[in-house]
């Protein structure tokens, strides 16, 4: 009876589960969506709680306190500019979770496991133990403990793949020998090793698609382990979990116009920019620009599109950038915000900081929607972002980001580029953009420059 | 033995690519505005793992399975609170301004 209860009452979650994604449609009905997820959540550990008694019930509590202590400051605290380095953590979190139970589950069946759900447990553990470690690292990197480029070495293919056949071999040992206890570790520390290696080599530019792609490993294992213990439910709510990562992937790479196995193996970014500089030829000047030069060029725009990027997010210039919009809007000028699918460090980050800053969005506008209408943009306004505005990917074959869609805005009219200094982008190639005529090169902290700039435009209007 | 697999299996499997399908489908309708809420709330319902640790924790074998189980625990709910917090965090931020016209 309690177990038709349970398989009844997991039927409401995943309903609620589906729901709760659907609803994620559109804005307005999105917290609606977050709340059928929590609820979907709560049916089912009440209907796991029905079916399963659990014995040490002061262990379950102390988890759960220790997990609300640890998980309310940070989902109440954490700033939204630190909303990738948060997501990078919880995907660690999910998926060792996730590969503890199969080990724990290992142990519990051990040695009555059937192969098939020990090849499944075995690839489960592989998986969660692997996203662990690789989540680990891109949360290092995002956070700024370790250079966000990759790290690089000869050979560094070979070691990465011999470490996952290594894995692998060990996992299908234990299948084949499942007393042989002391199999899983060893496993699990090729797993640990491997992911590792990955994720440390890949630069903080592929962010985004290494984070989806880690969603997607996370929501698999977590399927898997449905199938070892016969739980529905984990099935569906890995499915889903596992499909969003991949879809969020697939966006993410085709919006860099690469592939995952370029991405996760490609070490792109890792290039010292010099020689590159030296190589392209004639001395090329970037004309230097002071915030009242820029100021005076906004003073007859009657359109401005603001192309934002990681270093927005880093100078936490999101609340300026929407002064600024504020006071063109105010004379009349019509502003948009055209936004990058990789922009920042993971799938739409910009949106957020920008919606922190009370932009409405319906002035964020996508890269296909914007492209057409920078011809008749009076000023573009990038602040922070790079790579995905540089022309050399549309123009230079050789260019290790030919062939990815950006946004062009090297055909408004003119064009001002906030940024720190001549250094290229996490690609490592050069933005011919600091040349162009049309060009007007501002350097210094976005935060900065832009609150000089709101200042200069406040003096001029006056 | 594969008697003992097969039907389970062959459901599981059903239920795997029919999720995966319903997944891809909803996913795809998403708003591009919020793929990082999306990704924060799908983490917190794929840590429906819980229930998984749960399950382990009602008749652990030994200290080392408890251990095991009640440390998944903790990170699930760890998980399930922050991540079911924060994408409410992000949504309330889209909802404050309507679209002006």
């Amino acid at each position: 009876m309690s177990d038709l209860l349970t398989e009844l009452l997991y039927v409401v979650s995943v309903v609620l589960f589906a729901l709760s994604l659907k609803l994620m449609s559109a804005p307005r009905t999105s917290r609606l969506g977050n709340f059928c997820g929590v609820a979907g959540l709560a049916f089912a550990i009440i209907a796991t709680l029905i079916a399963f008694q659990v014995h040490q019930v002061d262990l379950l509590i102390g988890a759960v306190v220790i997990g609300a202590v640890v998980g309310a400051p940070i989902g109440l605290r954490v700033a939204m500019t630190a909303v990738p380095q948060r997501t990078a953590m919880s995907h660690a979190f999910g998926s060792l979770a996730v590969a503890l139970v199969g080990a724990a589950e290992y142990y519990q069946e051990v040695p009555n496991i059937d192969p098939f759900s020990l090849s499944v447990l075995s690839g489960e553990m592989i998986l969660g133990f692997l996203t662990f470690t690789g989540s680990c690292i891109a949360f290092a990197k995002l956070q700024g403990l370790i250079t966000g480029r990759p790290i690089l070495y000869k050979g560094r293919s070979v070691v990465s793949m011999t470490v996952l056949a290594a894995a692998v071999a060990s996992g299908v040992y234990l299948v084949a020998n499942q007393t042989q206890e002391f199999m899983l570790p060893v496993m699990a520390a090729f797993a640990l090793l491997f992911g590792f290696l990955l994720v440390i080599a890949i630069g903080g530019a592929d962010m985004p698609t290494v984070i989806a792609i880690l969603n997607s490993f996370a929501g698999l294992s977590a399927a898997a382990l449905g199938f070892v213990l016969d739980n529905k439910l984990l099935i569906v709510a890995g499915s889903l979990d596992g499909s969003s990562g991949l879809i969020l992937g697939i966006i993410m790479s085709q919006a860099m116009n690469r592939s995952f196995v370029n991405i996760l193996f490609g070490g792109v970014g890792a290039s010292a920019p010099t020689s590159q500089m030296a190589a392209t030829g004639p001395a090329k000047t970037a004309q230097a620009y002071t915030a009242e030069d820029v100021a005076t060029i906004l003073e007859n725009a009657r359109s401005v599109v603001f192309v934002p990027g990681y270093g927005m997010a880093v100078a936490q210039a999101q609340h300026v950038v929407k002064d600024l919009a504020d006071i063109l809007e105010k004379r009349g000028c019509d502003v948009k915000y055209a936004i990058h699918p990789v922009a920042g460090r993971m799938p739409g980050h910009m949106n957020v900081l920008l919606a922190e800053a009370q932009v409405p969005y319906d002035q964020l506008w996508e890269m296909d929607r914007i492209n057409p209408l920078f011809p008749e943009t009076d000023v573009a306004i990038v602040v922070g972002a790079n790579d995905v505005t540089n022309p050399a990917a549309r123009t230079k074959a050789d260019s290790p980001l030919y062939g990815m869609p950006i946004l062009d805005v090297d055909k408004a009219k003119t064009v001002v580029f906030v940024k720190r200094s001549m250094n290229p982008g996490f690609s490592g190639v050069e933005n011919e953009l600091f040349y162009l005529p049309n060009t007007m090169m501002v350097f210094g902290d976005a935060k900065k420059v832009l609150t000089d700039l709101v200042a200069a435009v406040r003096k001029l209007g006056k | 033995m594969t008697a003992l697999v097969s039907a389970d299996l062959a459901t599981n499997l059903l239920i795997l690519v029919l999720a995966t399908f319903l997944g891809q489908e909803l996913i795809r309708h998403v708003s591009r505005l919020l793929h990082t809420p999306l990704m924060a709330l799908t983490n917190a319902i794929s840590s429906v793992s819980f229930i998984a640790a749960l399950i382990v924790l009602s008749n652990p074998g030994s200290d080392l399975i408890a251990f095991l189980a009640t440390v998944a625990v903790a990170l699930a709910a760890t998980n399930i609170i922050s991540g079911f917090l924060i994408t409410d965090r992000i949504l309330k931020m889209f909802q404050k301004r309507k679209p002006k016209k």
